[in-house]
């Protein structure tokens, strides 16, 4: 029975992934960006804008500069999150690719640190007064299901192991469309919940953060202004009308 | 109004705490229906004034990328909770920048997002009431679009973008700001932000050709309409009369003497500010631009330099090309910007800062100063938001910085820094900018001056500073208005320029 409403749960929540992400990826490329905002001082070459972002993608270079706190505790989760995920490719592949299979004692510790991480954001939503200010009931939420998956994923490796290789041959059929028996374990019940969850959440949510920096035109546009005529379509119109 | 005082400096620059409310009902005048008429808004609050400012947002969310970006990308994080000015004035935590974008984003989440519609609650989503639209009115004219929160942003949200969105939508339903739309509407009448009319200038700028006579004995002149001339000068109309602006002024007529430089100014285009930007107005922005445009089209200029003007930098750099085509690199068939393109000469960046200009001849040996005629001052810079972060000089990054810090080095001998946090693209806003310039927000004015206050009060006290250069017109008359508040004397605040004119030696090459 749980096999079962799993799986309908797991293809309903990729489905709603995929389609809402593209669509809203789709809404974000689409939008014209009419005016010349980069922050500045800003890269003046495409390859420089690459840089850019990927500075910030892969360090939080802004964020950094803002506040050594959030920036710590934030660097932290993501990147603790990025290994957990890529460990988490062993339930997907079979056989398991050289690098996952390298790679799986740091995603297991990486899951501590993943945790800390969120600890050290909830704390600071809880008990400083102008982040307390700000902060909405889903963003305390988001990171009790965050810390959910953490623990509860924890757990399963380190305290009350689950059947791991039945865990595998339950995701290996369902990408192949093949429903196998999931293990009857709360807690692996729980953790996949939680997971569902969060794909649903993610493009109804500020989880759109994710794709929203690639399309941000502060930090994605050349400095060119007087070197390259910049016209959006809608702009171009009003050209066309009077002139 | 005089009973406005400064707010104590911090010992130490901590984050303040929060006093909620402390600046509610603390925005500024409402325009009158003659003033928004004047500009093309309904001139009260119209009637059906929610429906009108949800489709107006739907609008906004569909033509500025910006805009939808910033609206879903926020996971209030708070690094952008401490970094306003006006926060840190005012404690108010509606100041904070991610606090003020979200009185707009709750009602985005609310009309525009499936979350907010089914769980307004849980998102904190709000529905549009007049309380809500009342609360924008005040606090999205306590911001000055001075981009410093977007500097700190992991998604480079700015908030500027978010302000200029509810001006834009608050314009639109009737609820403008009387500041801002009285000065547009000037622009268009009259041809400058403060209504100075084309014999007044005429009259001014021969006026002083006698004052610089009678100072230096020598025929320092200040063109107008003058066509083919070889470059055209716009700048703020400040720079006509109001003190200390005109020094500048004064500084760039010599910087043109001494290099043998033909050059005009225009009674058409006499004003380089432009409120569009601050309202966030595209329509306005361009039509105030295009007066640019013409007059470089009729007077047959080849380049065009601009004054000492932060925002007006901002809008000439990265957005003339696009507005009015004074740039370089229009398409083929673009016949719009062509037309202008044709006319100006390449071998120039398209516009030139005033400073990019001197700095330039600084740098080809071609002006002669004798820095001992500034000794009297000890002199630090105040980077202006809009150049700071909204603009460039040069050909590197941040040429903004540097360009005028070299000329200051090169004309006088006493600079010193202030706090590296504060300066370059960290600077702290005056405090004045981005509309917010009027005696109906003086409260706000000189709290949101605190930060660079301090920041002041430590290199007066450590390095005896006596001089705060800047080049941006909000900037010279926030700082003038605000200084005496703080305890210091007004006439400490001056153009890059004004220093320049001190210094340079006419007749001598």
């Amino acid at each position: 029975m749980a096999s079962i409403v799993f799986a309908i749960l797991f293809y309903f929540a990729t489905l709603l992934l995929v389609v809402g992400l593209i669509y809203r990826i789709n809404t974000y490329a689409r939008t014209p960006a009419p005016l010349k905002i980069p922050t500045t001082p800003a890269p003046t070459t495409t390859g420089g804008v690459v840089l850019r972002l990927t500075r910030e993608v892969v360090f939080f270079e802004s964020l950094f500069k803002a506040n050594l706190w959030i920036w710590s505790t934030g660097w932290l989760f993501h990147a603790s999150m990025a290994l957990v995920a890529l460990r988490h490719l062993r339930y997907f592949t079979d056989p398991v690719w050289g690098w996952v299979a390298f790679i799986q004692p740091f995603g297991m510790y990486a899951g501590i640190t993943m945790l800390l991480g969120l600890c050290g954001l909830w704390w600071r939503r809880l008990f400083v007064e102008r982040i307390r200010y700000i902060s909405t009931p889903s963003d305390h939420l988001m990171l009790l299901l965050l810390i959910g998956i953490a623990a509860s994923g924890l757990l399963m490796t380190f305290v009350v192991h689950t059947d791991v290789i039945a865990v595998k041959g339950y995701f290996l059929g369902l990408m192949h469309l093949d429903i196998q028996v999931l293990p009857a374990d709360l807690l692996l019940s729980v953790h996949l919940f939680l997971v569902v969850s969060l794909l649903v959440a993610f493009p109804f949510s500020k989880l759109l953060h994710a794709p929203g920096v690639f399309f941000s035109p502060t930090r994605n546009q050349k400095d060119d202004p007087r070197e390259k005529r910049h016209l959006s379509a809608w702009a171009a119109k009003l050209e066309s009308e009077k002139n | 109004m005089a009973d406005i005082t400064a707010p104590a400096y911090r010992e130490f620059p901590i984050i303040p705490v929060l006093k909620p409310g402390s600046m509610e009902g603390k925005g500024p005048f409402v325009a009158s229906d003659k003033i928004n008429e004047a500009v093309g808004f309904p001139g009260h609050l119209v009637d059906d004034w929610h429906d009108k400012a949800i489709a107006k947002m739907g609008e906004l969310l569909s033509k500025y990328r910006s805009f939808k970006v910033f609206m879903d990308a926020c996971v209030h994080c708070g690094a952008c909770t401490d970094k306003c000015h006006y926060f840190i004035g005012t404690q108010d935590p509606k100041n904070m920048p991610v606090a003020r974008q979200d009185l707009m984003r709750s009602v985005y989440r609310r009309y525009f997002t499936l979350p907010g519609k089914l769980f307004p609650k849980l998102v904190g989503a709000r529905d549009l009431t007049r309380e809500v639209l009342d609360e924008w009115f005040n606090y999205y004219h306590q911001c000055s679009e001075c981009r410093r929160c977007s500097v700190f942003c992991p998604y480079g949200i700015d908030t500027a973008e978010i302000t200029m969105a509810a001006r834009e939508i608050l314009d639109s339903i009737g609820y403008g700001q009387k500041y801002s739309n009285e000065i547009i509407g000037k622009v268009h009448k009259i041809g400058n932000n403060l209504g100075l009319p084309g014999p007044a200038l005429l009259d001014t700028l021969e006026g002083l050709e006698e004052d610089v006579k009678d100072a230096i004995g020598i025929d320092v002149r200040f063109p107008i309409d003058v066509k083919g001339a070889e470059v055209l000068l716009i700048t703020p109309s400040a720079d006509f009369f109001a003190e200390p602006h005109i020094d500048s002024l004064i500084g760039y007529a010599k910087v043109f003497h001494a290099s043998g430089t033909s050059w005009t100014l225009s009674s058409m285009a006499s004003e380089a500010g432009n409120f569009g930007m601050f309202i966030g107005n595209y329509e306005q922005l361009r039509k105030i631009a295009l007066r640019i445009r013409e007059a470089a089209l009729e007077l047959g200029v080849k380049r065009i330099v601009v004054g000492e003007c932060g925002h007006a930098w901002r809008v000439a750099y990265s957005f003339w090309n696009t507005l009015s085509g004074v740039g370089d690199g229009a398409g083929e068939v673009d016949r719009f910007a062509q037309m202008l393109q044709k006319q100006l000469d390449h071998r120039y960046k398209q516009p030139t800062h005033i400073c990019e200009f001197t700095w330039d001849l600084i740098e080809r040996n071609a002006l002669t100063f004798d820095k001992s005629l500034n000794d009297k001052h000890i002199i630090t810079f105040h980077d202006s938001c809009n150049v700071a972060r909204g603009s460039r000089m040069g050909d590197l990054p941040g040429g903004q910085f540097e360009i005028p810090r070299n000329i200051i080095k090169a004309v006088a001998n006493n600079f010193v820094e202030m706090a590296p946090n504060t300066t370059r693209e960290q600077t702290f806003c005056c405090g004045g900018g981005g509309g917010v310039l009027t005696d109906d927000l003086l409260e706000l004015r000189v709290k949101g001056a605190l930060p660079r206050m301090e920041v002041l009060k430590q290199s007066v006290d450590e390095h005896g500073v006596n001089f705060m250069a800047t080049i941006c017109a909000i900037c010279k008359a926030q700082f003038t208005k605000v200084l005496p508040i703080y305890g210091f004397d007004r006439k400490m605040v001056g153009g890059v320029h004004q220093l320049v004119s001190n210094a340079i030696q006419l007749g001598q090459k």
